[in-house]
C-alpha cells in the first residue's frame, strides 16, 4: 500500500466528497445475514404484511425464547421447528439482537 | 472529517477497492467519487429485484441499475391459484415503483449482450451500461428441441404457463371453456426444473376448480420422473379432497413424454402411446435464460456454475448469477431460493466493493403448496456453505409437513401460504 502515491491534496478533495459515505455500509454483520433470510416469511425487517407473525417491535428476549422453544419442540409450530433447528445458540442470540436493534 | 476516514475506506470510496491507481485518476472527473460502485442487474424477478433492493439497503451510495423489460412482473407463485379460480391476475402482479423510490434506476428494456472483459452490457434500446459488478438473474428458457414437434409458437394451443403472464391467462381460459367430463393433462419434465412441487400444486388447483364446476372431469399427470416433491403429502391430500380425480403416471410406467401432436391436442411417450386431452399442459424441460447462454455463463448442463458463497460466475469474474439460472448446490429452483440468493449475493458484492469481510452466508428455502383452498403443505430447509460441498442442507433442520395431522394443521399452513406470498412479494418488490 505504501508504494502508492497519495497526494495529500487529493485525499482532501475526496474527503470533502465523502459526506454521503456511509461507514455502516462497509461491514455487513453476521446477524443481518442470518436475519435477512427470515424476511421472505416475516417481511423485510420483520414487518410482515400478512398472516405470518411480525417480528418487528418484539424484544430480543421474546425472539430468543421463541426460537429456543421452537427448536426444542416445547412450543408448537407448523414450520418454525424445521427452521429453528438450523441455528446454534449463538446464532439465535445474533438474530434476536438484530431484530431488536431495528426497533 | 479526515480523521474519520481511514485508508481502506478511502480506497473503497474512490474505486470500489478494485484498481487503486486508475481510480485515483477518476476522482476529479467521474461521478464514481460519490458512489461506491456501479452495479447492473439483469432481470427483475425474484432474484434480481431482491438483489437490487438489498444492495441499496446495504449500501445506499451504490449506483444501481435494474434492467427488466416488464412494467409489471407477474409471479409464477400463486399463478396456480389463478388457474384454480382463487386469485385474479392483478393480485399476482407487482410493479417496480418501490425500487424507483429507493433511487434504483429501473430500465424497462432487455439486455442483449454482455462484454465481460470491457465490463459492459448492451441493451436492446441501444444504450450501453458499464458496471463494476453485474448480476444476472434471467430465470429459465425451454429446451424445445427435447420434445418432438413442439415449438415456442405453439403456446396458444399448448400453453406451458411456466413463466407467469399471458400463458397463465390462456390456460385458465382453456380450463373454463372445456366440457365437463374432459381430461386435463399435465406433463412435468425431469429434474432439475423450476419449482419441483409446482406441477403437483397445479394439478391440485385445477382439480379444485373442476370439482366445483366440472365434477366428471379428470386430471392426468404424465410425469418424466418416477417420484416427486412432497409426493406422500400430495397424494394424501388428493385422496382426501378429490377422490380419484387426479391420476399420476410415473416415468417408468409410460409417463415420460417425447413428443406432441399439436393439432390433436395429444402427447405421446417413448412407446408411441398417445394421450389426448381437452386441455394439455406440457411443461418443457428447461435451461438457464437466454442471456446466460449468449454471455457464455453456462456449462454443458445448460445452467450457470457459480462460487456458491458469492454467486460469482465460475466462468467470468465480476459477474454474479442467481436464481433459477444458477447451479446453487442443494437449493431447489424456487422463488424463495432466488430471493435468498439475491440477499447473499448483495452482501458478497457490497463486501467486495468495500474490501470488507463478507459474513458467512446462510440460506433458507421453503416451498409452500396449496393442495386445496384451505389445505397447505410445505417443505423447508436451512443451508450453509463449505468449500468441499458448496451449498448443503443442515441435517438437523428442515423436512416436510407432518403426515399424521388433522385438517386444522393443513388449514393453518394454507393461511401461512398466503402470508408467505404477501411477505415474499413485499420483500422482493416492496
Ligand atoms: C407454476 C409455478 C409455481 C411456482 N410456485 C412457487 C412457490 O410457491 N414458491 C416458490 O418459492 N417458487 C415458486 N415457483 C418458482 C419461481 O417462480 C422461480 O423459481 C423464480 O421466479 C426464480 O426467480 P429468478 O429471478 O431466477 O427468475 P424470474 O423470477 O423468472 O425472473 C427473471 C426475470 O428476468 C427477466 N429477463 C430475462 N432475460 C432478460 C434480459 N436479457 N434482460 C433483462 N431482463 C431479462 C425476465 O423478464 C424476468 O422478469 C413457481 C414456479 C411456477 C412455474
Ligand atoms: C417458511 C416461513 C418462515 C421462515 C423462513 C421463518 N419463519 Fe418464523 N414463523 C413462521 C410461522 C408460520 C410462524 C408461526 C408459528 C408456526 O406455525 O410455525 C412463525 C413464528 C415465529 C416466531 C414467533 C412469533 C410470535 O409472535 O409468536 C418467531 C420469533 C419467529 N418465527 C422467528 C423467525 C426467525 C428469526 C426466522 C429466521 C431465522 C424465521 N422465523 C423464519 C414462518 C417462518
Amino acid at each position: 500500500m505504501s508504494r502508492l502515491p497519495f497526494p495529500a491534496a487529493l485525499l482532501f478533495t475526496v474527503a470533502s466528497f465523502s459526506v454521503s459515505f456511509n461507514a455502516s455500509a462497509a461491514e455487513i454483520s453476521q446477524g443481518a445475514m442470518l436475519s435477512n433470510s427470515c424476511a421472505a416469511c416475516h417481511g423485510t425487517d420483520g414487518k410482515s404484511p400478512g398472516a405470518i407473525p411480525k417480528l418487528h417491535g418484539k424484544s430480543a428476549e421474546f425472539i430468543e425464547n421463541a426460537l429456543m422453544e421452537f427448536r426444542s419442540g416445547e412450543r408448537d409450530s407448523t414450520v418454525m421447528q424445521r427452521h429453528a433447528t438450523g441455528y446454534s445458540d449463538e446464532e439465535i442470540t445474533l438474530i434476536a439482537d438484530y431484530f431488536a436493534g431495528l426497533n | 472529517m479526515m480523521n474519520h476516514i481511514n485508508r481502506r475506506q478511502f480506497i473503497q470510496l474512490v474505486g470500489g477497492g478494485s484498481v487503486l491507481a486508475s481510480s485515483i485518476g477518476l476522482v476529479a472527473c467521474s461521478k464514481q467519487s460519490t458512489t461506491s460502485g456501479r452495479v447492473v442487474i439483469i432481470g427483475g424477478g425474484f432474484g434480481g429485484a431482491t438483489c437490487a433492493k438489498y444492495l441499496q439497503r446495504f449500501d445506499p451510495d451504490l449506483d444501481i441499475t435494474l434492467v427488466e423489460p416488464k412494467q409489471n412482473f407477474v409471479t409464477c407463485p400463486f399463478s396456480n391459484l389463478v388457474l384454480g379460480g382463487l386469485r385474479e391476475m392483478d393480485s399476482i402482479s407487482h410493479s417496480y415503483e418501490a425500487h424507483s423510490k429507493r433511487g434504483i434506476k429501473v430500465l424497462h428494456t432487455s439486455a442483449r449482450e454482455i462484454d465481460p472483459t470491457g465490463k459492459k452490457v448492451q441493451l436492446a434500446d441501444g444504450t450501453t451500461l458499464e458496471y463494476d459488478r453485474l448480476v444476472v438473474s434471467p430465470g429459465i428458457d425451454f429446451r424445445w428441441e427435447d420434445i418432438e414437434n413442439m415449438s415456442p409458437g405453439d403456446a396458444e394451443k399448448l400453453p406451458h404457463a411456466w413463466n407467469g403472464g399471458p400463458q397463465t391467462v390462456t390456460l385458465r381460459r382453456q380450463l373454463t371453456a372445456m366440457p365437463d367430463g374432459g381430461t386435463v393433462i399435465i406433463a412435468p419434465p425431469a429434474n432439475p426444473f423450476r419449482c419441483p412441487p409446482g406441477p403437483y400444486e397445479r394439478a391440485s388447483m385445477i382439480a379444485s376448480y373442476l370439482k366445483q364446476n366440472k365434477p366428471k372431469s379428470k386430471v392426468l399427470i404424465l410425469d418424466a420422473k418416477t417420484k416427486f416433491s412432497k409426493q406422500p403429502l400430495f397424494m394424501q391430500g388428493w385422496e382426501a379432497l378429490y377422490g380419484d380425480m387426479i391420476e399420476w403416471v410415473s416415468g417408468d410406467a409410460g409417463g415420460r413424454i417425447t413428443g406432441v401432436d399439436i393439432a390433436g391436442r395429444a402427447l405421446y411417450n417413448e412407446l408411441g402411446e398417445e394421450h389426448a386431452g381437452s386441455v394439455v399442459n406440457l411443461i418443457p424441460p428447461q435451461k438457464a435464460g437466454k442471456i446466460a447462454h449468449a454471455a457464455d455463463l453456462v456449462d454443458d448442463t445448460g445452467w450457470c456454475p457459480v462460487n456458491q458463497r458469492t454467486f460469482e460466475s465460475s466462468r467470468h469474474p465480476d459477474i454474479h448469477v442467481i436464481g433459477d439460472a444458477s447451479l446453487a448446490g442443494a437449493m431447489p429452483k424456487s422463488g424463495f431460493a432466488a430471493n435468498n440468493h439475491g440477499k447473499v449475493c448483495a452482501a458478497a458484492i457490497v463486501s467486495a466493493l468495500h474490501n470488507t469481510t463478507m459474513p458467512e452466508p446462510s440460506y433458507v428455502n421453503t416451498c409452500y403448496s396449496l393442495v386445496g383452498p384451505d389445505y397447505g403443505i410445505s417443505v423447508a430447509a436451512v443451508y450453509r456453505y463449505s468449500d468441499e460441498e458448496g451449498i448443503y442442507a443442515v441435517k438437523e433442520a428442515g423436512g416436510v409437513s407432518p403426515g399424521d395431522v388433522g385438517p386444522d394443521f393443513r388449514e393453518q399452513e394454507a393461511r401461512y401460504t398466503r402470508g408467505w406470498y404477501a411477505s415474499i412479494t413485499s420483500d422482493t418488490w416492496g
